[in-house]
């Protein structure tokens, strides 16, 4: 391979505004460029860190402008070269090392392309109106303009749409996309968009979304060609250079994923109604006192607590006696082998295509829409603060903490809440704060269980 | 009402209905999708790859069956007796041998097709209803069901364009949907999602107050389409005087907990507290009070934002539709077959008309008890349209083929003809290079 050295018309990107650069590469093709093998781990590694920063920012709730202000950040601190004209290709390369990464399993894909979606989400809004145009010429947008005839004829739905959002009616000069309504699922989703015989109208200052939608689903395959590629040829070409590299650095960064037991954890079903008390995180423990109160939980919460407990220790024979022993109060001991035994087996993969399930994390639990007779979902979200401050006092803790707790609640800082929920409680601080459920366990336990076999 | 079985049918009342009554050649056009035509465009290995999951008596679930005709179908269906069919997506190999594909290193088992589907569940509304609880409806509360239709069907339609919408009771408290046009079986998970959310405008659970909160200057048109051609009827009309929803003082409360200004509702309150007085006996409770209700929130004295959506929240709350979104939300999610039989209720999967769903009456759906007596008088009298049509369940067989099966087979012979030319005409581009 041949050294290919940067045009220098690159010399125009400056490092220190790396954000504005002019445009975004689309990374449709891998660079004809050849890398130090120390650059291809350390670029690597940098634009890890925008990513991981991204996602801690999603799962702490953080809001749209507190985003962008966070990607900014994030991008000018890692993403910055000594060299100007190394700038775009630092971009270039860190995104393939990261894709030949996060290509291997499907875990890892989903993370690395919802990082990726935001990450280019964000690098989009600071780009200039005319290479905003330029990225939606790339992607053949410019032509789906809604022509002035049709305009009209929509014109009072487009207005109601904008104002149900509390924008301003359009202008005639507005410019609308008309897309199939697949192409902005998220818009769709919100009912952001007014949507006709299967098409969406896109506003102008929606289009970000339309985009983002079409860089996702073209990431999204070539991702899984990746893969392909790894798996038949590049793993074994590479297994004395590359291939260390790469398996290194997806497990460094992504944190446990508590599909096996800790060590600390393995509790047995004697204690269990010890330790939800004094370990569950409060997601959980409303969902444990609401089955022992109703002996039912609906599928949400079945999954939600069941995983949790999974994660936790308790094996098998021990959760389906578990749940055996509450459900059967409500529906009887036939129906419930019958209906709900087969869930149970499925979550520790012993049914259906037995998939290992993994518990949930925080930001999964946090992004759950419970609806009517629902229990799951993260209580700091989706209570409301009447039911929040029962809720915590009855766990014990005190109307000083309440208040900061709460306060985090009201700003949409649902893991700070509950890591504040956790210093109060178990009075230790909690610097890595809570990510996952079976996480605020097993540090709980850390901490309680040296305490107990003192006492012992 | 209808009524519970007290014990479960017995399976034995299965055999003469699978053998004699269901509709199978008609399930296996339909799952079809066309591809059972002689066409070149055909996929002849379509059908072979569509999941069929059966519940037998005993508690035996047999996930990931797979047949590759009308008549496999049938002997399976025949011999097993299922208390339960459910169908599952289309995967990119035949289900039944997936475990060969699983060994490679790339999982190739992975559904690629599946309808979207809809679950509406009368569980999901019993704080909104009065007359049954749980497992029961009535004609009472089967409005609820009547709404959901209409105001999904419509969106479904109008909205996203969909042509083929089968609507089915679901044998006891409510309906699914199937939407079948080619654009729906292909969507992916988060584009199912995002249908689904576009449908949810419920948003409380069990644990915070306001269930349904609707915000800024205007609703989205689809809301509001559905709110004065729908919802706004349903309740003034049939909801609030058939459920009593103002009639006592536990249930006005509950309305009045809804409107966020203090003084209003007390107000209210006082006028109802002694509405002896105030009311005349001709007109009906809810309704006078359901006015007093609406002239206070909608009066010029109170012209705040909240306080005009707020009649529109209490109408939302009480009439829209609840999605199970689970159900909707993943390509791989089973739902139960048309023409199954309920295993509590004993009646029939039947579809259901969208443009007459109001005549709809679940506690006339014939049951397989019913059916199989009709059939014993039918005795041997010969029919060339087979058994079927001297029972009940002729009618819900010709719904299914008039409304939906014929010109859903249209549809997708045209879809097929026309993806099969544009192969055609890109593998004639590249020749030509």
């Amino acid at each position: 391979m041949e050294v290919v050295r940067p045009q220098s018309h690159r010399n125009l990107f400056s490092s220190n505004d790396a954000v504005s650069a002019p445009t975004i590469p689309l990374y449709r093709s891998a660079p004809p460029l050849e890398v130090r093998l120390e650059d291809f781990e350390s670029f690597a590694i940098d634009r890890l860190r925008v990513l991981k920063g991204i996602s801690d920012g999603l799962s702490r709730g953080k809001k749209p402008d507190e985003m962008e202000k966070l990607v900014k950040d994030l991008w000018k601190m890692n993403m910055r070269h000594q060299h100007a004209s190394e700038v775009l290709n630092k971009d270039i390369i860190s995104h393939f090392v990261l894709r030949l990464v996060y290509c291997r399993t499907e875990d890892l894909r989903k993370w690395f392309l919802s990082m990726e979606c935001a990450l280019f989400r964000y690098r989009f809004r600071f780009l200039t109106t005319e290479a905003q145009r330029a990225i939606m010429d790339e992607f053949d947008l410019t032509c789906k303009a809604v022509n002035n005839v049709e305009f009209e004829s929509i014109k009072e739905k487009l207005g109601q749409v904008a104002r149900s959002m509390g924008q301003p009616s359009p202008t005639v000069d507005a410019i609308f996309y008309k897309v199939p309504f697949e192409e902005v699922p998220e818009l769709v989703a919100r009912r952001q968009v007014f949507i006709s015989q299967g098409y969406a109208y896109v506003a102008m200052n929606q289009v970000v979304s339309l985009v983002a939608t079409l860089f996702r689903s073209q990431l999204s395959k070539t991702l899984v060609l990746t893969n392909r590629k790894w798996t038949s040829s590049i793993r074994e070409q590479e297994k004395h250079r590359l291939t260390p590299i790469v398996e290194a650095l997806s497990s460094s960064y992504l944190g446990p994923d508590f599909s096996q037991p800790r060590e600390y954890a393995e509790i047995s079903l004697k204690d269990i109604d010890q330790v939800a008390k004094s370990s569950f995180p409060l997601c959980m423990r409303h969902l444990f006192d609401k089955l022992k109160e109703d002996h039912h939980l609906k599928h949400g919460g079945r999954m939600q607590l069941g995983l949790f407990l999974k994660g936790v220790g308790l094996n098998l024979d021990d959760a389906l006696a578990f749940w055996r022993a509450e459900f059967s109060k409500k529906v009887g001991l036939e129906k419930f082998e019958k209906e709900y035994s087969y869930n149970i087996r499925h979550n520790y993969g012993k049914e259906g295509k037995r998939t290992d399930y993994t518990p949930y994390s925080c930001s999964k639990v946090i992004s759950s829409t419970p609806g009517a007779g629902d229990h799951h979902g993260c209580p700091y979200r989706h209570f409301s603060e009447e039911n929040l401050r029962a809720a915590l006092s009855r766990m014990g803790v005190n109307s000083r903490a309440m208040e900061d707790v709460m306060d985090k609640v009201r700003n949409r800082h649902y893991q700070l809440a509950c890591t504040l929920t956790f210093e109060a409680l178990h009075g230790v601080q909690c610097d890595a704060g809570i990510n996952h459920p079976n996480q605020y366990f097993s540090d709980s336990q850390k901490i309680l269980q040296p305490k107990k076999d003192s006492a012992a | 009402m209808i009524p519970q079985q007290d014990s479960e049918f017995d399976s034995n009342c299965l055999k003469p209905y699978y053998g004699k009554l269901f509709p199978y050649a008609d399930i296996f056009k339909w799952m079809s999708y066309g591809h059972d035509g002689k066409h070149p465009g055909c996929d002849q290995s379509y059908f072979g790859r569509r999941e069929f999951s059966f519940t037998l008596n005993g508690d035996f679930y047999l996930r990931f069956q797979s047949y590759n005709n009308a008549l496999e179908l049938e002997k399976a269906i025949k011999e097993k007796c299922p208390l339960k069919i459910d169908i599952g997506p289309v995967y990119t190999v035949d289900p039944a041998k997936r475990h060969a594909y699983a060994q490679s290193d790339n999982n190739v088992f992975t559904p690629v097709e599946r309808e979207l589907i809809f679950d509406i569940d009368m569980t999901d509304y019993d704080d909104v209803r009065y007359c049954c609880k749980g497992a029961d409806v009535c004609l009472d509360c089967w409005p609820l069901m009547t709404i959901a239709i209409k105001v999904i069907d419509t969106s479904l339609r109008d909205d996203f364009g969909f042509k083929h919408i089968l609507w089915v009771y679901s044998g006891r408290r409510g309906v699914h949907c199937w939407v079948c046009d080619g654009k729906a079986r292909r969507l992916t998970n988060e584009q199912r999602a995002s249908v689904a959310d576009y449908f949810r405008v419920y948003k409380g659970n069990e644990n915070s107050h306001k269930k349904v909160s609707l915000m800024g200057a205007a609703l989205h048109p689809f809301l509001a389409t559905s709110y004065t051609n729908v919802l706004k009827d349903y309740f003034e009309k049939v909801l609030l005087t058939r459920q009593n929803l103002l009639a006592t003082e536990e249930r006005y409360e509950k309305i009045l907990s809804m409107i966020p200004d203090e003084s209003i509702a007390s107000e209210l309150r006082g006028k109802w507290q002694d509405s002896r007085r105030s009311s005349s006996a001709k007109e009906d409770i809810n309704i006078v009070r359901w006015e007093q209700c609406k002239q206070l929130l909608q009066s010029g004295k109170h012209k705040s934002q909240g306080l005009r959506r707020c009649v529109e929240e209490i109408v939302f709350c009480y009439t829209y539709p609840r999605l199970d979104m689970e159900v909707s939300k993943h390509m791989n999610h089973l739902l139960k077959a048309p023409f199954c039989v309920h295993p509590k209720t004993g009646r029939v999967c039947v579809p259901i008309d969208p443009n007459r769903c109001d005549e709809f009456d679940p506690t006339t759906v014939p049951t397989v008890f019913q059916l199989l007596e009709e059939l014993n008088n039918e005795g041997l009298r010969a029919d060339v349209n087979g058994e079927r049509s001297g029972t009940s369940l002729g009618n819900s067989v010709t719904l299914f083929r008039s409304s939906f099966l014929e010109p859903l087979q249209k549809g997708s012979k045209e879809e097929i003809e026309r993806s099969y030319n544009l192969k055609l005409q890109q593998s004639k581009n590249s020749i030509g290079w």
